[in-house]
């Protein structure tokens, strides 16, 4: 795969950049509905108050409309193209699900206005991004790679996986919580590892779900130790109880003297006046979200489990920590209604 | 996934034991576990059988070979690679003539084979499909070079019974377009996709270092093979230990008005056709029907969840989704060489089977 400006990393100005990912993330709170209007609302209130990366695409990233992960209401593209005429500062993110997305999806985004790409993988299977990586170099992009359910392997291994992705271009892999299931001390354990293995080369990142409560807490972790590139949601917009608050982590950093470059005001009323009047419900820890950090769950699965659960009448925390058992990963959300399927016949027979 | 370069962990030495018994004649009487077809006996009154190489002794190749061993009509009579390697001695344990001369040596036997298969990587077969057909050999191309119309036993073959070369697809395609071709024989189907989820130790260095390709084939495959208006196709890998056995999921909208009936009848038939050649495949559950929706433009949706689970050959059984591949070209062997024996019957017959349930 081809490495122009290889070991490059892009600028970062302040001591964190934040990356905002409520029209990313959020998309699975909100059931992949997000219309134009609010998609353009949101960006220009993120992008005056300092906000630099806004990441704008379906949740499950680009091409995941789908039966599988629910259809978007607006086409992502338009979303993107509104999302980039919006913004006078920010970058504007998109996500890409190697096996859910492919390359020409990723030429059509940097097209209506993508700046940088987000290549997600599972975290042990980081090998099927240097097609992306590379394509995405070859775009102009800035590239960052998400290691999803960075619960699920061992923060050596973690590491491994990051220096993949930075040999085929990746210029800041992140530690990400899809389950928001890392205590603090396994946070912190994967940053170093991360920042040991890559950190000459590329800016370490971190993605953290409030599952258990411990998004902030870990970005504040992640930020002593050295992380430079952190992700926030307004209204903690995202799946399962959402991520770490954008508006929170403003506060707290600003408190803490790290420099954020973001209007703590500003994001404020943004969450106030611009997300809240349009969620369709404000992620929160109940049951079934706890259950997830608990148990491991990719945050997105929520909805999905909901819906199994009323369709198939079983309860939503026992197809959650079936689907924590079996060891799914992201992208499997067609197993949850298998699941719910084997629990109602497992119901029936009285097991 | 079908590609040579599949990585599997499991111990080839003691595969290979199993693969070659000690003191098994190698007459055509070998027995294999989960034998599927008649083993006919040497000097039994048995038809002819179509002489077949394959090209390409890796992990697919040796999984396929222990296939056709079990074959009425189809006797391999070579086994070709470029380097020495296991599956070349595998093959000469069982009795099979095995070279490392590459093409060059497989086009200077006398017999030639009729029908070769090639199981080693696209740049491979597009270098070599040129001088199988200048030979007169027939192509079963299990890469992804896609020279010729791709084939999935049960629903198109006997349409390109003639075809000089064919394409197997993908793993996840010969799973799935099935279930997507016994739906849309029934209604028309405006959208499918298939979600297909294999064990990460499945999954080899090529197939991740172009994950699109997949993607990309399957989806035209659920399209032009399926008969869906537009498809869409998504692959996972999961790393779970002990590894998962391949899952595959097809999603197919529906008219308003769609006979669930009949296309649950279409589905449960088509299944029974694919556990033919492949005795592992079957559903989880019941086809899941959702009413029409807004969300979905007005249309409803059929469900159908797949558990793919390999013979257990060569290949591991949790590898359903390589099994799929090598069982489906083996099939496709099956079907070419019996039309190349004028078996009117037998070709008959399959066509007969083409209409819809």
């Amino acid at each position: 795969m081809s490495r122009p400006e290889s070991g490059v990393r892009p600028p970062i100005r302040y001591d964190v950049r934040i990356t905002d990912t409520t029209l990313r993330d959020g998309s699975h709170a909100q059931a992949h509905q997000f219309t134009e209007a609010q998609v353009r609302d949101t960006v220009r209130a993120l992008d005056r108050a300092g906000v630099e990366v806004i990441e704008v695409t379906h949740g499950d990233g680009l091409g995941g409309s789908s039966f599988n992960y629910g259809f978007s209401h607006t086409d992502e593209l338009q979303l993107i193209a509104a999302a980039r005429e919006e913004a006078k500062r920010a970058r504007i993110a998109v996500l890409l699900v190697p096996g859910i997305g492919t390359v020409d999806d990723l030429r059509r985004a940097r097209d209506a206005g993508a700046d940088v790409v987000r290549v997600a993988t599972h975290c042990t299977e980081a090998d099927v991004s240097p097609q992306h990586f590379g394509v995405a170099r070859d775009l102009g992009m800035e590239t960052v790679g998400f290691l999803m359910m960075a619960h699920r392997t061992t923060p050596e291994d973690l590491a491994k996986q990051a220096r993949i992705m930075v040999d085929a271009g990746c210029q800041c892999p992140y530690v990400t919580d899809s389950a928001g299931a890392l205590l603090m001390h396994e946070a912190r354990a994967r940053f170093e590892a991360l920042i040991a293995e890559v950190g000459d080369e590329a800016w370490v990142g971190y993605h953290g779900h409030q599952n258990l409560s411990l998004g902030v807490a870990n970005s504040v972790i992640a930020a002593e130790v050295g992380v430079k590139e952190i992700d926030g949601s307004l209204c903690a917009l995202g799946a399962g109880s959402g991520n770490s608050p954008t508006e929170v982590l403003a506060a707290v950093f600003d408190r803490l003297g790290i420099a954020t470059g973001l209007d703590v005001t500003a994001l404020l009323d943004a969450a106030e006046d611009v997300v809240r009047p349009y969620l369709h419900r404000w992620p929160k820890m109940d049951r079934n979200a706890i259950t997830q950090g608990w148990a491991g769950v990719y945050s997105s699965f929520l909805l999905h489990a909901e819906h199994a659960g009323e369709r198939y009448k079983v309860p939503v925390p026992d197809i959650l920590r079936r689907c924590g058992e079996l060891g799914l990963v992201g992208g499997q959300e067609d197993m949850i209604i298998d699941v719910a399927l084997e629990l109602a016949r497992e119901r029936e027979q009285g097991r | 996934m079908p590609r040579e370069d599949a990585e599997f962990l499991a111990s080839s030495a003691s595969k290979a034991a199993r693969l070659a018994p000690a003191g098994v004649p190698a007459s055509g009487t070998l027995r294999f576990r989960g034998v599927g077809w008649p083993v006919h006996a040497a000097g039994m009154d048995a038809p002819a059988k179509v002489p077949a190489a394959i090209v390409g002794p890796g992990n697919i190749g040796t999984d396929l070979l222990a296939k056709l061993a079990r074959s009425a009509r189809i006797e391999v009579t070579a086994m070709v690679g470029v380097v020495e390697s296991e599956g070349l001695d595998r093959a000469r344990a069982m009795g099979v003539p095995a070279s490392a001369e590459g093409v060059d040596w497989l086009l200077a036997q006398d017999p030639l084979p009729r029908i070769v298969f090639e199981a080693t990587s696209a740049k491979a077969h597009g270098a070599n499909a040129p001088r199988y057909a200048e030979a007169g050999i027939r192509a079963v191309d299990l890469t992804p070079a896609h020279l010729g119309p791709m084939v999935c036993p049960p629903v198109n073959m006997p349409d390109h019974l003639d075809a000089p070369n064919v394409n197997m697809i993908t793993c996840g395609g010969q799973a799935t377009i099935p279930i997507v071709a016994a739906v849309s024989r029934v209604v028309p189907v405006a959208y499918a996709e298939i979600v297909a989820s294999a064990a990460s130790r499945s999954a080899g260095p090529g197939t991740r270092a172009n994950i699109d390709e997949f993607t990309q084939t399957t989806a035209r495959a659920v399209e032009e093979v399926g008969g869906a208006q537009h498809g869409k196709a998504i692959i996972i890998l999961n790393p779970v230990e002990p590894p998962m056995i391949m899952r595959d999921t097809i999603f197919c909208s529906l008219p308003p008005d769609a006979d669930t009936d009949a296309v649950a009848a279409s589905v449960h038939a088509m299944v029974e056709r694919v556990q033919q050649y492949v005795p592992g495949y079957a559903m989880r559950a019941e086809p899941q029907f959702d009413p029409p929706s807004e969300k979905w433009g007005g249309r409803g949706r059929v469900a159908v969840f797949l558990e793919v689970k390999g013979n257990g050959d060569f290949l591991p059984p949790y590898a359903g989704n390589l099994d799929i591949m090598t069982a489906a070209a083996a099939q496709v062997g099956e079907l070419i060489a019996a039309d190349m024996a004028g078996d009117a019957a037998e070709r008959s017959s399959t066509r007969e089977a083409e209409v819809p349930a």
